[in-house]
């Protein structure tokens, strides 16, 4: 709502905004500078990229589930998504290097397919996408396992793990990746009549209809983009730690974490892409700075829990 | 609604009572019935008897306690995900506390439930006072509990007394008590529901929250108690998760899923995620279908991982059977 | 606002609560010193039997008597499995399924599958009870406690045979296992000891609290450590055996505290994305001890790495399978405990073991490089 007043709106609004400053950056900024205080090495430049490519499939994935919650919805399938890229391509790859690139296409065209049909489901059964994302949860969880016979088998050639795990003059690959993909994602949302129809999906599913717009085309590319994301974090998280059956466990909850950290706001309407990206960079900064004070591990969600509870607290009452 | 019913005849109102049983209940009964034969002929383990039946039932209690309690916040519109959680944390402190003396059955038991009910009015300030959204909300608390119990215990802690596993395994009548357990316990939600004042309130809440607003209802209040009552069955699930068992650790509510089992179950029932429809006897027919799913598919011996894949497909086709012709905008 | 002090309070009130509860809760103790010696002095000793074939051999000569279950004909063997959740319990049960094969007197085998869940576990068991189809169960739990009542009431009415993780009963007719997981621990352990200079750091990457053959790995590790003033045990930490995980951890730690001398895991699943994480920073790789997976063998091969490899084998599958087909036909078996000899892989004969042609998570211990379907059926090639 916000995004389409202000494109009409007169200078004083753009002003205000202005000043509303997503809070997620300073709450990143705060974060990183108790890192830096509580060890100096976080000022150098390897372990700050070390940070940035381990957060970067939660970073693009984060985005994708964006488009879904703006568009209203969730995509609960992404976690179990990216398991199921990861065994598919060590399956079908087995340390053959040369194709690397077929898979690569092949996980996206996967990714795409699987957000189609969960968009599908939501626009044309009218199944809320909690419940159909998480039957497509199950369905692909166990669809994984079931061709990977229970475990990882096969290789992920380093040519394929390269996106994930490679630097080019010391900066990681990942981390192009990011930003060519938020690039692309910012001016999809907040440039093009797409992403103004999807704002509108999300805010007043009605008013959309009745202003003529494909609502359930909309919802379906939604979902599509989020599919597209798990694509690509998926070879960015096999390139980063390699096969395991576990690889996307708990992805679906912290991409929405991420998300609302950044401000998107659930059910739908708001949210915007460079918040949401800097969301999931302060949830792995948070998980590091908790380690440099030495917090027991499961502390982690304890603190997990009160932000992201905070967060929303915090933006209902701004709305 | 309930109001009605009294005044009918007899008859009548045994027909409308029948009327009241959920779609979903006969179709329960007719997948109990074809799977007869094709147990006769494919089961590797004995077919259809007694006892799957009575096994079926008995494994599918605990999910339905927590589903019968997830029914009430989804009747109001929300929903809980710290289930699983408290579910952890009840099982844990009960073995923790009673550390195998019998002695303090009557103190954990009361304290534990009071502990959940207590998890559910917080989850309750945070939806209604604070508006977060319930998904959020919940995932958050049952973050923060999953976060203290895994820094406290490692492991299981205690052990609940020989006793107090007689809630899972003892028998009266010569049938397992925990089917007894269900029964007062289904009873007893419906009746909260159908009959009371406070039953109707859930519904008009959840079916339009500023109408029953303006039609004088404290909507604060009603979901609140909801979220209470769904905590205080997390919490009744946990203890009673805990006497099967024989002792808790902090993964065992996370590991049956029962948070997303849970909504699963309320929704194949019938019920509605945006609230005002639902009840009782569908989420048990919910809790059953997929625990026949399960007791079937055992016995017919398919694979694991086909059978998640084939629980996931039956989760949206059963959705999709209520809401397919739905004119609503969902999301 | 006072709703919103309440908030800043939470974390420390969490925090407080949480420590006086795990200040309370007694120490869930998995040591026992005598049978920790007990295993240190089995490692050491000569199994009876025939050393080609392993999972046939004992490490003690006491025997269960079973000639009242005695079956003639053909019987029905049962398997509750508490899932199959990871690699080792994947090539475990392909092993299992090739072994029997191998025998005539298994008229019909009934699996079931726990998906890793206790209570769906002791549903299946009575599930299986319930059916009478049973002449053997054979029992895999998923936890210790939880597991034991089901398998005394299995007890109750047929021949049970429990194996991978341990009950707190000895009514099974035969509980198979290796050595032990004190074995297991000390022993890498006592290689980084050995292997390391004054003022080491020692990092232990841990899957998951609560299984007591993981546990007890660590806590025989843990009290050599803690006894050893030469060395500094830095952290341990659950890898949930995450991948990614394991190797954001090592990456932590390596900035935490600049420098990591060895790395002690309890199970090797997740040590080559530990080994990725000192690559790709450039160190050196520190000293690591492993399980026998294929990868981590082959990575320690590669880079030539300072490495040991106590194992958990997997031919215990076998095992389970043929001691069932000896209570079939009312035969002694080795019990209440069959001990089966527990290799170490060292850098002698970490050639011996490194399979090529087997896939990255396959376990060098399966015992199956015999078997019909070998390699195929374990998915590597020929």
């Amino acid at each position: 709502m916000s995004i389409i007043s202000t494109k009409s709106g007169t200078l004083p609004k753009r002003f205000l905004r202005l000043r509303a400053i997503e809070p997620i950056y300073f709450i990143l900024i705060a974060i990183v500078a108790a890192m830096v205080l509580s060890n100096p090495i976080y000022l150098d430049y390897g372990p700050m990229m070390q940070l940035l490519r381990r957060s970067s499939p939660l970073m693009v994935l984060a985005v994708g589930q964006l488009f879904v919650i703006v568009s209203g919805g969730f995509d609960l399938a992404v976690g179990s998504l990216i398991t199921f890229l990861i065994l598919i391509c060590a399956l079908l790859l087995n340390g053959n290097p040369e194709l690397a690139y077929f898979a690569i296409a092949l996980c996206v065209l996967v990714g795409l397919m699987s957000g189609a049909v969960n968009g599908l489901i939501v626009s044309f059964w009218k199944v809320p996408s909690i419940i159909a994302t998480l039957g497509m949860l199950l369905i692909l969880r166990g669809g994984g396992l079931y061709m990977s016979g229970g475990s990882a088998r096969g290789n992920l050639p380093d040519t394929f793990r390269a996106l994930g795990r490679d630097s080019v003059f010391g900066f990681p690959v990942s981390l192009i990746v990011v930003i060519v993909f938020g690039a692309v994602a910012w001016l999809i949302l907040h440039r093009t009549s797409f992403g103004r129809q999807l704002y509108m999906v999300g805010s007043n599913p009605r008013a959309a209809t009745l202003s003529g717009v494909n609502v359930a085309g909309i919802r379906i590319a939604a979902f599509m983009f989020s599919g597209l994301s798990a694509a690509i974090a998926a070879t960015l998280l096999s390139g980063f730690s390699g096969v395991s059956t576990s690889a996307g466990d708990g992805y679906e909850l912290q991409a929405i974490s991420a998300a609302v950290l950044g401000g998107a706001v659930l059910l739908g309407g708001r949210g915007s892409v460079f918040p949401v990206i800097a969301g999931a960079l302060a949830l792995h900064a948070l998980f590091t700075l908790l380690n440099i004070w030495g917090f027991p591990k499961p502390m982690r969600d304890v603190v997990q829990g009160l932000i992201i509870i905070c967060a929303v607290a915090y933006s209902a009452r701004r709305k | 609604m309930h109001s009605l019913i009294v005044n009918l005849g007899p008859r009548v109102r045994w027909r409308r009572i029948l009327r009241r049983v959920p779609p979903i209940f006969w179709a329960l009964m007719l997948m109990l019935l074809l799977s007869v034969p094709l147990l006769a002929v494919y089961s590797r383990a004995g077919g259809m008897s007694w006892a799957f039946i009575s096994n079926m039932l008995e494994r599918s209690v605990t999910l339905a306690i927590v589903a019968v309690g997830q029914t009430f916040v989804i009747l109001v519109g929300s929903v809980d995900l710290s289930v699983a959680f408290v579910i952890s944390l009840a099982a844990v402190l009960a073995s923790f506390i009673m550390q195998g003396d019998p002695s303090m059955i009557a103190v954990a038991v009361p304290l534990i439930l009071l502990g959940g009910a207590l998890i559910g009015v917080v989850n309750g300030v945070l939806v209604t006072r604070l508006n977060v959204n319930p998904l959020i909300a919940t995932l958050g608390t049952g973050l923060i509990i999953q976060g203290v119990l895994n820094t406290s215990f490692q492991n299981f802690a205690g052990s609940v007394p020989r006793e107090y596993q007689q809630l899972a395994y003892g028998r009266l009548l010569g049938l397992p008590a925990p089917i007894f357990l269900l029964a007062a316990l289904v009873a007893l939600a419906s009746f909260v529901l159908v009959r009371t004042r406070f039953g109707a309130h859930l519904y008009a809440v959840g079916g339009n929250k500023e109408a029953a607003r303006l039609a004088g209802i404290r909507t604060t209040r009603v979901i609140m108690l909801a979220h209470a009552i769904a905590g205080l069955l997390a919490a009744a699930a946990g203890l009673f998760l805990v006497s099967r068992l024989g002792s808790g650790a902090p993964w065992v509510g996370p590991d049956g899923i029962y948070d997303l089992e849970s909504i699963a179950a309320v929704v194949v029932g019938g019920a509605l995620l945006a609230g005002g429809r639902g009840g009782v006897f569908g989420t048990l027919a919910g809790v059953l279908i997929l625990g026949f799913i399960d007791s079937l598919f055992n016995q017919l011996g398919i694979d694991p991982y086909l059978k998640q894949v084939l629980r996931g497909a039956i989760i949206i086709a059963a959705v999709a059977v209520y809401s397919i012709r739905s004119r609503e905008e969902v999301a | 606002m006072s709703l919103k002090r309440t908030f800043k309070c939470l974390p420390v009130a969490a925090f407080a609560v949480s420590m006086a509860m795990s200040a309370l809760a007694e120490d869930a103790d998995f040591f026992d010193q005598a049978e920790h010696d007990r295993q240190i002095a089995m490692l050491g000793a000569t199994p009876i039997g025939d050393p080609a074939k392993p999972w046939l051999q004992s490490m003690t000569d006491n025997f269960r008597d079973t000639s009242k279950y005695k079956k003639n004909g053909a019987g029905t063997i049962c398997f509750s499995n508490a899932g199959i959740f990871n690699p080792w319990q994947v090539v475990g049960y392909k092993t299992m399924r090739e072994e029997i094969k191998l025998h005539s007197n298994i008229k019909e085998f009934i699996v079931t599958d726990g998906e890793g869940k206790d209570d769906k576990q002791i549903a299946d068991i009575d599930d299986l009870l319930a059916s009478k189809k049973c002449d053997v169960l054979l029992v895999t739990p998923n936890t210790t406690a939880a597991l034991t009542p089901a398998v005394e009431r299995a007890c109750a009415q047929l021949p049970v045979i429990v194996f991978s993780r341990g009950v707190a009963t000895e009514c099974p007719v035969t509980f198979i296992t290796p050595v032990g997981g004190y074995a297991f621990g000390a022993q890498a352990a006592r290689f980084i000891i050995d292997a390391l200079p004054e003022g080491g750091n020692v990092l232990a990457l841990r899957i998951a609290p609560g299984v007591d053959v993981l546990e007890t790995r660590w806590s025989a590790a843990e009290r050599i450590f803690a006894a050893e003033p030469k060395i500094k045990l830095i952290g341990s930490e659950f890898t949930n055996d995450d991948r990614a995980i394991a190797k954001s951890i090592v990456e932590d730690y390596l900035q935490r505290f600049n420098k990591i001398d060895a790395v002690w895991m309890d199970a090797g699943a997740t040590s080559v994305a530990a080994i990725e994480a000192f690559e790709d920073l450039g160190v050196d790789i520190p000293v690591f001890t492993g399980e026998d997976q294929q990868d981590f063998l082959a990575k320690w091969k590669e880079k030539n790495m300072t490495a040991i490899a106590p194992t958990y084998p997997t031919f215990q599958w076998r095992t389970a399978i043929i001691a069932a087909t000896q209570i079939l036909r009312g035969e002694k078996v080795p019990g209440p405990i069959w001990y089966l000899p527990q290799p170490t892989i060292t850098a002698d004969t970490l050639s011996k073991y490194t399979q090529a042609t087997m896939p990255p998570q396959h376990y060098a211990l399966c015992g199956c490089e015999g078997m019909a379907g070998y390699p195929e059926v374990w998915g590597g090639w020929k």
